[in-house]
Order: structure tokens, then sequence, then C-alpha cells
């Protein structure tokens, strides 16, 4: 029996308690965790908290436990709040917006609209198609994977409701702004063809309708272990390298040479993020110790929005679409958004 | 019965192909699975999130993985 299935509640009451005794277990281990490790490590090892070893053990165990714990409390009330919407919504919603006011929406949409990057190819049609303007649709491609529901609850949970609003912020004008400009080009002609040709027949079947309380929550059961299943290698190299740093990297090792002092930082961490590919759950531990180590906010963001906005298997899926120049324009436009946050996040928060 | 599992390949399509050959299987009838790929052939369905599942002609399904009892429901309600 899976877990779905033993958690199915017989009555909406007993629904209604389940989640509430899951929340607030969830609650309670996540309050234990970091007093548990500091027993666990330093006093039934005894390692000492100063030490390397100790210092890099603890953080590994502590940021295991409670990334996972973050995740999956995250991914599931995303996942039931998103059932509410989907990308046919999301398109009548932008049917017959402008520039502009349709970028602003789009980027919001992008957000809140439940998308895999596997859907890209479609959804790119079924907009351009339907006559929603290249300039807005990509305002949507840009905001869905850089805001994205998991760094915003990594962030939360690890930095506070401060940066997290930055990076939402900076995330939200990165994708209006760069859609905005990307359809000022007119760059149509480099849309492949076919695209503007496609017939959307049929009748549009909306994923969001239809869905029972029951079918919402167990759609968020099955994202949870589906996203885990797919993130944990990723989780564990980016806490294991975050640990290594943290137990054993010079404290003036990363400082020296990407800290506030140089000023080409953000530039070559946004450089070195695009083709690196992993998501957001394996670059926020990292994130987490290069901070430890006295790196500035706005260069650590920018390199995690680097790594989760650009990646090179969206790039490859979107060349179905997008000729090369296209591509091109998007990845120079949105890497040069992403860069002026970083620069500016740093002057603001010195 | 014709029916068409239309997405790219991706993790999602191929389970949704798994659960309907299963309820295909269940139900014992007799249906051709055919996958549907081409990007233009997808949207020409009118479908913007795979998988989509199509049932001669008609897209029942799109934008998630349903369970095989789902889909077994679906191809009962459309056989009689």
């Amino acid at each position: 029996m899976s877990l779905a299935e033993r958690l199915h509640p017989t009555t909406p009451t007993r629904r209604w308690v389940g989640l509430g005794a899951a929340a607030l277990g969830w609650l309670a281990l996540y309050e234990v965790n970091a007093p548990l490790w500091d027993w666990v490590v330093y006093d039934v090892f005894g390692l000492a908290p100063a030490s390397r070893l100790g210092s890099g053990v603890h953080f590994f165990l502590e940021d295991s436990i409670k990334i996972a714990m973050l995740l999956v409390g995250v991914i599931f009330a995303v996942t039931v709040l998103r059932s509410f919407m989907s990308v046919e919504r999301t398109r009548a919603l932008l049917g017959g917006k402008r520039e502009g006011a349709g970028n602003v929406m789009a980027a919001g949409l992008g957000v809140v609209t439940p998308f895999c990057s596997c859907s890209a190819v479609p959804a790119f049609i079924g907009f351009v198609a339907a006559g929603v303007p290249l300039g807005v649709t990509l305002s949507f491609l840009v905001a869905s994977p850089l805001v994205n529901e998991v760094a915003i609850g990594l962030l939360f949970g690890l930095f506070g409701i401060g940066p997290t609003l930055l990076y939402v912020g900076a995330g939200l004008v990165i994708a209006i702004v760069a859609g905005f400009v990307l359809g000022r080009l007119r760059l149509e002609r480099w849309v492949e063809p076919f695209v503007f040709e496609t017939r959307l027949g049929g009748q549009v079947i909306d994923p969001a309708a239809g869905l029972s309380w029951e079918d919402r929550i167990q759609m968020g059961v099955e994202e949870v272990g589906l996203i885990l299943r797919k993130i944990w290698p990723y989780l564990l190299v980016g806490i294991a390298l975050g640990a290594a740093i943290h137990g054993w990297a010079p404290q003036d090792f990363f400082t020296r040479y990407a800290g506030a002092g140089n000023p080409f930082a953000v530039l070559i961490a946004v450089l070195i993020g695009i083709p690196l590919y992993s998501n957001a759950a394996g670059i926020m531990p990292l994130v987490q110790a290069l901070h430890d180590k006295g790196l500035p906010m706005g260069t650590l963001l920018a390199f995690m929005m680097a790594v989760v906005a650009l990646s090179l298997p969206e790039l490859i899926l979107l060349r179905r679409v997008l000729k090369p120049p296209l591509i091109a324009t998007f990845v120079a436009i949105t890497g040069a958004g992403i860069i002026a946050v970083g620069y500016l996040f740093n002057a603001v928060l010195a | 019965m014709i029916i068409k599992i239309l997405g790219s390949g991706c993790a999602n399509c191929v389970n949704l192909e798994r659960v309907t050959r299963k309820a295909v299987a269940d139900l014992g009838i007799n249906a051709e699975i055919e996958k549907v790929t081409d990007y233009g052939a997808i949207a020409a369905y009118g479908i913007m999130s795979t998988p989509g599942l199509v049932v001669d002609e008609e897209v029942v399904l799109a934008g998630r993985v349903p369970t095989a009892a789902k889909v077994r429901e679906l191809l009962e309600s459309l056989t009689c």
C-alpha cells in the first residue's frame, strides 16, 4: 500500500485533523533538529564545535534534515495551492493582454502556475498560437523557473523573510523587463514558423477543473515523493560541498577572491552559474555555507538565479521552437538582468 | 479504440503510457496505443501541459498522470 493510500482519510473531519496533526508533528521535529545534533555531535561523540570535523559533520547532519523537512513542507503546500491554477487558466487570463501590463501579469502568473519545464514547448506554442504576444510569453517562461517555489521555501527557512522577498521581487522584475525588452526587439522572425502555423484544435481540457480536496492533497503527497526522488543526489552533493566549505575552507579564502572587494565577483558568479546544471535544492546548502564564510548576499542570489533560471536542458528543449539567435538573446538579456540585480543588492545591502 | 499518449518522452509521459497499458489490459478491451511526440501535433490537440491522453481523437486528460484506476474508469465510461 502506498503512502498516499494509507493517508487516505475516510471523512472530511478526519482529513483536516490528519493534516493538522501532520503540520504540528512537522513543526515539532523542525524545532528539535538543531538541539538534537548539538547533543549527538558535541556531547555523545565529543567533537568540539570549533573543530573542522565537528562543525563540518554538524552542518551536514543538521542541514540534511532541515532542508529535507523544508522541502517536504514547501512542496506539499505549494502543490496543493497551485492545484487551483493551470497553464490553461493562465493563457485565458493573458489572452488579449498587451505588452507592459501583460508582462507584469505573465511574470506573476509564472510564479503561481504549476509548470514543469518538460511542458515548456507545448506551452510556448499554445500561448503564441493563441495570440499571446511573444514578449509576454517569454516573461512567463523566465519567471516560471527563476522564481522557484523550492528556492523560496529554502531561502525563507535558512535566511529569513528579508532575502526571500528580495529574491522574489528581483526575479519578477527580471522576468518583466526581459520579456518586455525581448518583445520590443520584434524577434518573431526567429521563432520557428510552424509555431504560428499551428491551428489549435480540440477542446481545451483544464487540469485544474473538477478536483476534490482529496485529489489536491493526494497530488501534494505524490509531488513531494516525485521531487525528492528527482533531486536527492543534487541535494546530498550540495550539502556535502557545503559541509566541506563550512569545516575546511579557510575563513578568508572566498572573501579574498569573491568578496565585496572584487568588482567582478557577481559577473563571474553568474558566468559560472549559467552552464552549471543543478536545482534550487542542490544550490542552497552551498549558498548557505558561502554566506557563512562572508560572501555578500547579492553575489550569492545572482549565482543561484543563474543556476536555476538558465539551464542547458531547457534551452535545448526551447531550440525546437526558437532559433539560435533568439535563444542567445534570451540568455544574454536574462543573464544581464541577474547580474544587475546582484550588483544592486550588494550595493544596497552593504 | 485508438488511444494516443501525447508527450515528448519525459518521465510523466512514460508513466502515463504505463498506467494506460495497465488499464487497457485490466479491462481486456481491444485498443491500439500510439505515442505522439511531435510538438506541432501535440499543440494541435489544444493541450499545453503534457502528458495528454487522447481517446478516438478526443482529449480526455492533460497535465497530470492519473492512477491506473482513474484511466480504467475513463475508458469504461467511453466504451459503453
